[in-house]
């Protein structure tokens, strides 16, 4: 492999990342990580594979809110053969059946309901130690505040205001009482990598972040409140060069982030990714 | 659009910045010297807001009826501007021609020190501000203190709001002079002073007309001159154990390299233990193995001998090792709501080691912002000491002037990080230990924790060959090891024993409490005996319940057994010679669910040794379960 500036700086967050799986691994025996399908989630299926030399020891979990797009649905079978994935798929079934949807209720009520409740009933019944999630630290300013393990009280609750002390590559090993630590190798990434890195390593990725009818999709969630931006960006080196240029914010199509003053942050003290 | 503001998703590149890799760059100071302005102004100035944010926020103060402010910029939760002051590290990213920054606004109110730490252990340099006009305060030299405790070596003091002393050149040299003398007592130096004024954006990124007599770089301009700080690849190997993978046929230590470089055929040593391998092949998963792990890189190494290896070791070349030992004097830094104090048992982290350590003597408790040093009996929140740590058991290190990634530790109490520290010297152990010796004692010199081994299957079903094997191979990696056979029992300890139930019950029982002593002591104990009764042996393994129990089922069909007859018992059973014989003439159980089920008609000898012998790996190793996918 060539190593460029380029692949140097890419190599360097991999690597990172690989180690933080690992700690997770050796400290917590019982670990899920809750695979979206979005890129920064099929970013760290690929370096979970690199950091146990192939093949994942954990299940992935699937929250499906049933608002996911077709192509989704399809991209999740061809992922999970191809990286030979141990899935659990889980619906908040009771909020269907109580009506919870978008027609009907306001996006951060469905959100919570559908995703963060699903996720939940899921900690409930698994009791996993520790969830991998693939969150940035430039994705959002409540997401800036983030530690590599990151402790959630029994009900899923964030204390952000009273985080525990992280260095020297010395994490939170034990996870609160009846709660569970959040691991998140992709804190020091940005979009910007993400997309470098996929192109890099030639990782399986959904087609709807590129573009068709000069709209594409930058973040992927629920469709009825995920909207396409407009871009030219038909293919990954079109879509890397477009992000070189902007100034606008990744999350900027995802509604429930934008209904309150403070919506994101209220989503994540409770528990949402 | 929400109101918080959003740190940059991606900084613009009007020109591609040099350098992909990011620095990572912290912001100390006392509170209210402008640490978040300043921030705030940077990101302006050096054109890295989304768009919009400057207009949003604004808006949201003129709806709030306050006066705009730089600060708000940053200052994302809503709480915090609320409280005017920043709770935690924040991230945000912008950059220069030079390159791409990351820069993490560490908070100045005295309570949040933690996350100051927490900003700064990660920071390759610091810019530290210093308001002109309240001077050198408490936390200006606590937070140098800690700086360099940490670590960080690259230092700017940024004198900030020059335009409240009519940008006095002669105020200027006044900090300049106190605050220099006083780094160099720390043994750090600013590589500059540079007197901004953050809020009209003066010498930060554009120079100031009003300083016409500065001379000196801007704020970027200094940080463009900064190299990143953390490559130690020049070091000797210190690859500390993160894990040991089973998860195929492979046996792969998994760990990262702190220091220095791994390449496939060198010998590396383990420590605490010394034992040696060769480090066979690296197993990158996804293109070619690499032919060299630096610094920063994560390993898969497998080796050639299988020598016990377990997490918390450290490898490295046998001609630069790292030290062993149990005690060093250490300064630290103490972050914990309770005091530091010697009558606690508190976790030594130092990388993926994790033992239980006290505090064997405070030598002294420093006041951070006065360097003044006091006797004390025990170490407040948010300060300074210098300590005897005593291990419980030996740990590998270096002192932190040789090589600091090995030479630096966390404490932990109730799973949480309370303070952290460097290695200063290594002390021998002082004097013996006392009282009587502790099981952890004898884990700690064997290297090893003890366990128990039952052997059980039919009279010649092939448990003593499969454990004279398994002896051997432990034994040739210096394991303490010891085989209890049911057959020398029965010429001793059992010789007023028959074949009756009540007998056999008697012979179990007995041959577990032999078993247990041996345990005690620190060994790893093999048993072999038929056992036939599942009620019986489930007795032993309650009775040896304080060690590791692995039951492993030695099968072979009875017919099998009976044809190699290797003592001729099944002949005399059979003509009746022998009462009560196990298969024959009295049952045999077979174990539900055994640790370990071995096959003996189907497998070789060896085989079935090395599928006991990773069961006892994974118990050493410390992990009970089985996490083979």
């Amino acid at each position: 492999m060539s190593r460029t500036a380029q692949n140097d700086h890419l190599t360097r967050l991999e690597q990172t990342s690989i180690h933080v799986f690992r700690e997770a691994f050796a400290n917590f025996r019982s670990v899920c990580m809750p695979w979206s399908m979005g890129k920064d989630s099929n970013v760290l299926i690929w370096l979970a594979r690199k950091a146990f030399c192939g093949k994942i020891p954990f299940p992935l979990l699937h929250i499906d809110t049933t608002y996911e797009f077709p192509e989704m649905y399809e991209f999740r079978e061809k992922a999970k053969a191809i990286h030979g994935i141990d899935l659990i798929v889980r619906i908040n079934e009771d909020a269907i059946r109580r009506g919870v949807g978008y027609a009907t209720h306001d996006p951060v009520t469905v959100t919570h309901e559908l995703k963060t409740v699903a996720l939940k009933q899921a900690l409930a019944e698994y009791k996993w130690d520790a969830l991998v999630t693939g969150i940035r630290r430039d994705e959002d300013p409540t997401r800036a505040k983030e530690r590599w393990f990151s402790p959630r009280t029994a009900d899923s609750t964030w204390d952000y205001k009273d985080q525990p002390p992280e260095f020297w590559g010395q994490f939170a090993s034990v996870a609160p009482e009846g709660g569970h630590i959040r691991v998140q190798p992709l804190l020091e990434w940005t979009e910007l990598d993400i997309w470098e890195y996929i192109r890099r390593e030639n990782i399986p990725n959904p087609t709807l972040y590129y573009s068709r009818n000069g709209k594409r999709f930058r973040s992927l969630g629920c469709h009825p409140i995920t909207h396409p931006v407009d871009s030219d960006a038909s293919n990954i080196d079109e879509v890397i060069e477009e992000l070189r240029r902007t100034k606008v914010s990744e999350r900027a199509g995802r509604a429930q982030d934008h209904v309150g003053r403070n919506s994101m942050q209220e989503l994540r003290a409770k528990g949402f990714m | 659009m929400s109101t918080s503001p959003s740190p940059l998703p991606n900084a613009p590149a009007a020109e591609q910045a040099e350098d992909q890799r990011k620095m990572h760059v912290v912001v100390v100071g006392h509170v209210d010297h402008g640490k978040s302005t300043f921030v705030g102004r940077l990101l302006h100035d050096t054109d890295s807001l989304p768009n919009g944010k400057m207009d949003q926020v604004r808006r949201n103060c003129a709806a709030e009826g306050m006066e705009f402010e730089y600060a708000f910029l940053l200052d994302a939760l809503i709480e915090e501007q609320e409280q005017n002051i920043t709770i935690d590290t924040t991230r945000i990213f912008f950059r220069t021609k030079k390159r791409a920054y990351a820069i993490i606004d560490a908070p100045g109110h005295k309570e949040f020190l933690k996350n100051m730490v927490t900003g700064a252990a990660s920071a390759s340099a610091a810019l530290l501000l210093i308001d002109a006009h309240e001077g050198v305060m408490d936390q200006s030299r606590r937070h140098a203190f800690l700086l360099s405790l940490l670590g960080v070596r690259q230092l700017v003091v940024l004198v900030n709001k020059m335009d409240l002393v009519d940008h006095s050149e002669e105020t200027y040299r006044r900090i300049v002079a106190e605050y220099s003398a006083f780094l160099k007592s720390l043994g750090l130096q600013a590589a500059h002073f540079i007197p901004i004024a953050a809020k009209h954006g003066e010498n930060v990124v554009e120079r100031s007309a009003k300083m016409a007599w500065w001379r000196g770089p801007t704020v970027t301009e200094a940080l463009d001159t900064f190299a990143h700080e953390d490559d130690l690849t020049g070091l000797p190997l210190r690859l500390p154990v993160s894990d040991i993978y089973r998860f195929d046929h492979r046996r792969i230590v998994a760990g990262r390299v702190e220091a220095g470089a791994v390449r496939p055929g060198e010998e590396l040593v383990f420590q605490p233990g010394g034992r040696r391998s060769v480090a066979k092949t690296f197993e990158d998963w996804s293109g070619p193995s690499r032919d060299v792990v630096g610094t920063g890189g994560s390993a898969s190494v497998t080796l050639t001998e299988q020598i016990f290896v377990e997490r918390g070791q450290i490898a490295s070349h046998a001609t630069s090792q790292p030290r062993v030992g149990r005690e060093f004097r250490a300064r630290v830094f103490w972050l914990g709501k309770e005091p530091l104090v010697p009558s606690k048992t508190y976790r030594l982290r130092l990388l993926t080691q994790n033992v239980e350590a006290v505090v064997a003597k405070i030598e002294k408790v420093t006041d951070a912002s006065t360097l003044e040093s006091v006797p004390s009996d025990s170490v407040p929140r948010d300060s300074i000491c210098e300590i005897i740590v005593r291990a419980t058991r030996p740990i590998a290190f270096d002192l932190h002037h040789e090589c600091p990634v090995t030479g630096r530790f966390a404490l932990e109490e109730g799973g949480r990080i309370h303070g952290g520290g460097i290695i200063l010297e290594a002390r021998s152990e002082g004097g013996k230990g006392s009282g009587k010796v502790t099981a952890a004692e004898r884990t700690a010199r064997a290297g090893h924790p003890p366990a128990v081994v039952w052997f059980t299957g039919l009279s010649g079903s092939g448990k003593s060959t499969v454990a004279e094997l398994v002896e051997r191979r432990l034994f040739d990696a210096g394991r303490n090891v010891i085989r209890v056979d049911g057959d020398d029992l029965r010429a001793g300890l059992n010789r007023d024993l028959g074949f009756s139930a009540a007998d056999r019950a008697e012979s179990v029982r007995r041959a577990a409490a032999v078993a247990g002593l041996h345990a005690n002591a620190g060994q790893i104990a093999l048993v072999t005996l038929i056992a036939p009764l599942a009620a019986d042996r489930a007795k032993a393994r309650a009775a040896l319940a304080n060690h590791p129990f692995i039951e492993v089922f030695v099968d072979a069909p009875l017919e099998v057994c009976e044809k190699r007859d290797v003592k001729g018992l099944y002949a005399k059973a059979r003509k009746g010679e022998i009462a009560e014989f196990t298969g024959i003439s009295s049952p045999y159980e077979t174990p539900e669910s055994p640790e370990v089920h071995v096959r003996t008609d189907r497998t070789t000898t060896e085989q079935a040794a090395d599928q006991v012998l990773q069961a006892i790996d994974r118990i050493l190793a410390g992990k009970g379960e089985d996490w083979e996918v």
